[in-house]
């Protein structure tokens, strides 16, 4: 595959969300606002990049037998860098984002491109994949963010548009997993065209 | 009169799957039978609690008095991978069937984020139930994390049996598989929305 289609695959051909179907929790639980959606995905790019990278030069003196429980403390250790650097930085978002920030560790994505990718590939590679698959979650997270943000607050990035307050069920459990079926059935639609 | 409320807010209210969003990767991907949901929430339940003990145990006494919390993640994840691996073995030994019915997602239990959410919760988060916000203790912990298993479980269960009835009608093309179950699964964290008063 080509270096550009590296970056790019994540948007469509293999969007983690859509096509991929990983990385659920993240994705309903903190896609409230079109902020922390974005911020949530920077925040998973930052990890799979990382550990792609790192993964990547390890693997080829990982014993095959407890290869999964090394990647596993690689990705722990770079999400902890991570909840270290915004508790100092940006401990507002460190606060909204909550608990999913530490749950990256178990984020199917990270764990499934190490295993799928990175350990088999170069390490130019493996961080253009880090950067694809982090892009496509992110954008996707951020169009999410934006749906249920116009419908259930009436506005877009924090900018309201509507007076008074909107849907509220759209940004709440119910509908979280509402917008993401009915977002994956026009992602269907528009694909097989 | 406080483990009550703590098992009905975890069991209905604060639904693991429907209202805090934990585990559903496992929950839709075994959800397709009620034979492997079943079993798949016998196995979740008892490594959720088992899990969280464990997990309580070494925060409290090995980590806190050490001012080691910064690692909690690491610690954590690697105390659920050989919980998990030790729960395989045992089931590999007791119960084959059940063993080849939960296939791959046994040692995805490791990577399921409601066992290392409950166990951070657990240790991390003030709960209140009837009185003022606090810390939980073991007790309360361990209650809170089978309650909070339970949960998972029924909602599991509950889906797995409307997801067979789903195979057998006919919807849209575009529709078909997940975006359907997730439009379910929608309507069903609508329903449990109407227990948020009750606790």
């Amino acid at each position: 595959m080509s270096k550009l289609g590296l970056i790019t695959k994540g948007l469509l051909k293999e969007n983690p969300t859509f096509v991929l179907v990983l990385g659920m929790c993240p994705t309903l639980a903190t896609t409230t606002s079109a902020m922390n959606g974005l911020e949530m995905g920077l925040a998973t790019m930052f990890v799979l990049i990382l550990s792609n990278i790192v993964i990547s030069l390890i693997a080829p003196v990982v014993p095959d037998k407890v290869h999964i429980p090394v990647y596993i403390v690689v990705i722990a250790t770079f999400v902890t860098l991570l909840q270290l650097l915004m508790q100092a930085y940006t401990p507002d978002v460190y606060e909204t984002l909550g608990l999913f920030i530490p749950l990256i560790v178990v984020n199917c994505i990270v764990l499934g491109r190490a295993e799928a990718f990175a350990s088999k590939n170069s390490v130019v590679d493996s961080a253009l994949d880090g950067i694809g698959i982090g892009v496509g979650f992110t954008l996707t997270l951020t169009v999410i963010g934006i749906v249920r943000e116009v419908l259930g607050s009436g506005s877009v990035f924090g900018w309201k548009f509507i007076a008074g307050d909107g849907m509220l069920a759209f940004v709440m459990a119910p509908g979280a997993f509402l917008v993401l079926g009915y977002l994956m059935v026009l992602f269907n639609k528009l694909a097989k065209r | 009169m406080e483990f009550l409320l703590i098992i009905v807010s975890a069991i209905f209210v604060n639904n693991i799957v429907l209202a805090q969003f934990l585990g559903v990767c496992p929950f839709m991907g075994v959800s397709n039978k009620l034979s492997t949901a079943t079993g798949m929430s016998g196995a979740v339940c008892f490594v959720i609690t088992l899990a969280t003990v464990v997990t309580y145990l070494i925060n409290k006494f090995f980590l806190v008095p050490l001012g080691l919390t910064f690692l909690q993640t690491i610690a954590f994840i690697l105390v659920i991978a050989a919980l998990v691996q030790m729960v395989e073995i045992v089931l590999k030994k007791i119960s084959p069937s059940l063993y080849q019915a939960l296939g791959i997602f046994l040692p995805l239990i490791t990577t399921n984020c409601a066992v290392l959410g409950v166990a951070i919760n657990v240790v991390t988060k003030e709960f209140t139930f009837g009185d003022a916000a606090h810390m939980l203790n073991l007790g309360e912990a361990t209650v809170y994390a089978l309650a909070t298993s339970l949960g998972y479980g029924l909602a599991m269960i509950l889906f797995a049996g409307i997801r067979e009835q789903l195979s057998r009608s006919n919807v849209p093309e575009a529709f078909k598989g997940l975006p359907i179950a997730f439009i379910t699964v929608g309507i069903m964290a609508l329903a449990f929305l109407g227990f948020s008063g009750i606790v």
